[in-house]
């Protein structure tokens, strides 16, 4: 009640000023009147009793304005009226409130754009109910490697860990949806029923699927996501209890997932089904096939330790539960449990910090940048401030005044950024490495505006508050006469700040360095192949295809695909280099007679049609290539690559020598050649060693192959052609992930060229700012210094002496900075350190090149103002006093 | 600005935070303008306080604006107008709470004092 009269009788002033004002100098001038009335009634005279009065009560004028200014509204008053004033004044000198928005603008909007996109990576919950408590469970290799877990060690966790409320299993699912006019291929995830559960989600349409569906030969059914079903279905509402043929195969949809269910594990799943894998765990089963990811939702009063000593407790189980299942697997080295946001996110984290924190020292140039020209406007205006201070404005309200011109500056700034934000987000999600987690979650959104804000008000108070300081200690004698020169301690500063800003730079340019180095060696690796003119595409087949059937189709597909103009060769993969596929097999090699038996080595494996190394580009070192010799009923022949020959042969010829491949019990396969080493992983990754075998003499069936095609022309425009070609054998065959060979090497750099090209936009900004900013202190200084200059070519200095006075003072604030700089870049490095790629931190070239740059565009920005004090004319200068 | 009724005994100013029950214990007596306010807490201390009339009035704004005080506005002999404080229901309930605290803390001091000599 109290507040509400406070408000409304606030507004009220604030509204009705003049009857507000009026009312106060009623009551004073009424209380003057009484005290006069009272020395009246002393028998003081008139006069005498009003001089008395006045001397009691002090000023009216000062008395009515303590009043007035007691109300909350008073402060919003003198804000407006400091408002109007920082208006006024900005718009009096339009460059320079230009130069200073547009500044703090960049800053400011590039800085809310990385947040943006980095807020729901780095600092924002999952959006699931207490997300913190879902985690996920990887095995680990003995060689430290993670590896995706099996069905058989998740009913164990199922059965023997009380530290989850729920865990749950899926692996990726990419069914074809026939029916229609073309068949589609869609994302989608087997999960056991708990997967829903263990998220904290549920349908909103239909309902969760149910733990006694997620057994061997359960019902076919299915929930679809909120796009699948709004495309497909119409958005109907009775779609429950309808079919959906998924690779062939029926399924009654039981639930339609939430419109805004952001799926952070397969961001583009859109049907689920239950996983249905055998509960007796059969020992050479699928159960036991390391291909699935788990998901855990600790109870509520269950810690991250608590799992991690279950999970250990039945690593040590594990081989007496199960016995000889396993030992034909191996008990993994361990459990490795993390929290899914970690998980998911952990991959980009070392590239969005480094950006970050990129844009901060981009952020933090740009206000020094904004306090330097602030400081030198500052200067200009000490006439102003001394003529305000000398008519009574104290200190604090000189720099109350100071900071609302720039916070006003500073807003001004940030509604430019905001705008330039929204254009920065969607460029930054274009430049983003592909499958960046949450992608779908990048908006601007409230979190967003609020941290745009709020960096816009602390900028404001940031760059105001030196200059305001500087200001308000202005001594009131020689602020007022035009001619002094007492400039020393704000020329100080103002050179502290430009030593601040090339240090600044310094950093990001060498951190901008090192990543392009690191990116230019990156791309000099050679993937082992010949990239160009490579169109690569996945064709599939139907499950329900038997062997034979696989073979013949594809045997006639790469026909059709050949007799396309402009194709030179083409050839089937089983998998891909650079794009993601990673199939490894255990390679088990003949003993030496009479030698022990050999370990089995991990390789990836490629069931190949004989034409692929050849169309790849792939070069034959030591025997033959694959051809058609190497039939169906053939000899096996397999061919390896010179990493794994040298691993196991040494310099032993290995051309003749015998091994197999995955499973035991199989003939041995002969090696025929030895081919050149290939990336598969990445560009940047070490292991090569490669078995390749024909598709016919595998032995089982490959029902995802990769097509490659060679062409003469460019490749890209003949993609339809070529789809065309292979839907002219059978249509109902999905052919998905068409890419260019090149395409997919550019983007296994994507996550460096990422970091790069921004380290590269914000240095080459951050030297833009540092050079304006030695410029615009040279500038000053040199017009304060006219005077001076003047007596110096008086007294005879020439122009040369002049020149290199202002250039040395210039150069001397670059190299100071340029020695702060490297200090901080050789720390700022170590956050760079996982995006480098064998350059080193303290790459002496990149520092080199980066202070020869630095130092080439500080003598630039001295040049200019030099120039100027060298021409400084002396009978001019001098008269002017 | 200093006046005092003898010179060998200046008048202070109000004891800090009491101005308020002065007002509200003043008012409690009769309706009044700021002036008679102050003259009054003035006499009925024998000139050992003095009162500010700046503090005075934007207390008494303050102490309207709380509730504690209703002003209003009377037109005076010589056509003037003088704003005249009454204490309302809220403020007699404040000047309580006030006087009670007071008691009690001068209370305390004086014991203190006492067990000092």
């Amino acid at each position: 009640m109290a507040l509400w009269r406070q408000l409304t009788r606030g507004l009220h002033a604030l509204t009705h000023r003049d009857a507000a004002d009026r009312d106060v100098a009623d009551e004073v001038e009424h209380y003057l009147e009484q005290a006069t009335a009272e020395h009246l009634a002393r028998g003081l005279a008139p006069a005498d009793a009003r001089r008395a009065a006045r001397l009691e009560i002090g000023n009216p004028a000062s008395l009515r304005e303590e009043v007035r200014s007691s109300g909350w509204e008073h402060t919003i008053e003198t804000l407006l009226t400091d408002l109007r004033y920082a208006a006024r004044r900005l718009r009096r000198s339009p460059g320079f409130a230009c130069v200073a928005i547009v500044t703090l603008g960049l800053g400011i909007g590039a800085s809310t754009s990385v947040f943006s996109a980095a807020n729901p990576i780095l600092f924002e919950r999952l959006p699931y109910p207490q997300a913190q408590r879902i985690v996920t469970i990887w095995e680990e290799r003995k060689d430290g490697g993670r590896l995706a877990s099996t069905f058989g060690a998740y009913r164990a966790m199922v059965e023997r860990c009380q530290a989850f409320e729920a865990l749950a299993v899926m692996r990726a699912w990419q069914p074809t949806i026939v029916g229609g006019t073309q068949p589609e291929r869609v994302d989608g995830q087997r999960v056991s029923a708990t997967y829903f559960r263990a998220l904290g989600v549920s349908p909103t349409l239909g309902r969760d699927l149910l733990d006694a569906e997620d057994v061997l030969n359960g019902p076919r059914v299915a929930i679809v996501s909120d796009g699948l079903w709004r495309r497909r279905f119409g958005a109907d509402p009775s779609i429950l209890g309808r079919q959906i043929t998924l690779d062939d195969v029926s399924y009654t949809i039981v639930g339609v997932m939430p419109p805004r269910f952001e799926n952070v594990l397969t961001p583009a799943a859109e049907v689920w089904a239950p996983l249905q894998y055998d509960r007796a765990l059969p020992p050479q089963g699928r159960e036991w096939g390391h291909h699935l990811r788990i998901v855990g939702r600790l109870r509520q009063d269950a810690s991250l330790e608590q799992a991690r000593g279950e999970l250990d407790q039945l690593l040590r189980d594990m081989a007496t539960i199960y016995g000889t299942a396993l030992a034909d697997y191996g008990v993994p080295a361990g459990f490795v449990v993390t929290s899914l946001q970690h998980d998911i996110t952990g991959a980009v984290r070392p590239a969005f910090l480094a950006v970050l924190g990129a844009v901060g020292l981009l952020l933090a140039i740009a206000c020094v940048n904004v306090t330097n020209l602030l400081l030198g406007r500052g200067a200009q205006r000490r006439g102003e401030f001394a003529m305000r201070a000398a008519l009574g404005a104290g200190r604090g309200r000189l720099i109350r005044q100071l900071l609302t011109e720039s916070v006003l500056l500073a807003l001004l700034g940030g509604g430019l950024g905001l705008l330039a934000a929204t254009v920065g987000v969607r460029a930054l999600v274009a430049l983003s490495p592909p499958e960046l987690p949450r992608a779908n979650a990048i908006e601007l959104d409230t979190t967003v505006f609020a941290f745009a804000l709020g960096v816009s008000m602390l900028i404001g108070i940031a760059v105001g508050l030196i200059p305001g300081l500087h200001a308000s200690r202005t001594d009131l004698h020689s602020g007022m006469h035009p001619g002094s020169r007492h400039t020393a301690s704000h020329q100080f500063t103002r050179r502290l700040l430009v030593v601040a800003e090339v240090a600044l730079a310094l950093v990001l340019l060498v951190s901008a360095g090192l990543l392009l180095r690191s990116l230019q060696r990156l791309i000099s690796i050679s993937p082992g192949f010949d990239p160009s003119h490579l169109l690569t595409m996945q064709v599939q087949t139907s499950r329900r295809f038997d062997p034979s059937t696989t073979h013949n189709f594809y045997e006639r597909a790469l026909d059709a695909v050949r007799d396309v103009p402009g194709v030179e060769t083409a050839a089937f993969s089983s998998q891909l280099p650079l794009s993601g596929d990673l199939d490894e097999y255990g390679v088990h090699f003949e003993p030496e007679p009479g030698g022990p038996p050999e370990g089995g080595y991990s390789t990836f494996r490629y069931a190949v049609t004989p034409g692929y190394l050849g169309t790849m580009g792939i070069p034959l070192l030591k025997g033959r290539m694959l051809d058609e010799r190497d039939g169906s009923g053939a000899p096996i022949s397999v061919l390896i690559s010179q990493s794994l020959a040298t691993r196991k042969f040494g310099s032993v010829d290995p051309i003749g020598k015998r091994l197999y491949v995955g499973r035991q019990g199989q003939p041995w396969y002969t090696i025929v050649g030895v081919v050149g080493d290939v990336k598969q992983a990445s560009l940047a990754a070490s292991e090569s060693d490669a078995v390749y075998i024909p598709t016919v003499q595998w032995y089982s069936v490959d029902n995802v192959l990769s097509l490659v095609v060679r062409t003469r022309g460019d490749a890209g425009t003949m993609a339809p052609a070529i789809r065309n070609a292979i839907w002219s054998v059978d249509k109902d065959q999905p052919v998905v992930r068409i890419a260019m060979m090149d395409e997919l090497l550019a983007a296994t750099a994507a996550e460096r060229r990422f970091a790069m090209i921004l380290f590269e936009v914000f240095a080459l900004v951050a030297l833009v700012l540092a050079a304006t900013g030695i410029y615009g202190v040279l500038a000053g200084s040199v017009a304060e210094r006219t005077r001076e200059i003047g007596i110096r070519a008086a007294l005879g200095a020439s122009r040369h002496n002049i020149l290199g006075l202002v250039v040395g003072q210039g150069m001397a604030l670059t190299a100071i900075g340029i020695v702060i700089g490297l200090a901080g870049a050789a720390v700022a490095s170590g956050g760079l350190e996982t995006l480098l790629f064998s350059v080193s931190r303290i790459d002496p070239i990149t520092y080199a090149g980066v202070i020869a740059m630095l130092l080439m565009v500080s003598a630039i920005a001295c040049w200019i103002p030099a120039r100027r004090a060298a021409c400084v004319d002396p009978s001019i200068t001098l008269r002017a006093e | 600005m200093d006046r005092a009724d003898s010179p060998d005994k200046p008048s202070t100013d109000v004891i800090q935070g009491t101005l308020d029950m002065l007002i509200l214990k003043t008012l409690s007596l009769e309706p009044m303008h700021g002036f008679g306010i102050a003259r009054r807490v003035e006499q009925v201390s024998r000139g050992v306080f003095k009162v500010n009339p700046g503090s005075l009035l934007t207390a008494l704004q303050r102490l309207e604006r709380a509730g504690w005080l209703s002003a209003e506005w009377q037109q005076t002999a010589n056509s003037r107008r003088a704003k005249i404080y009454t204490l309302t229901r809220a403020g007699r309930k404040q000047l309580e709470i006030e006087t009670s605290e007071w008691t009690r803390r001068a209370s305390a001091i004086a014991r203190l004092l006492k067990a000092e000599t």
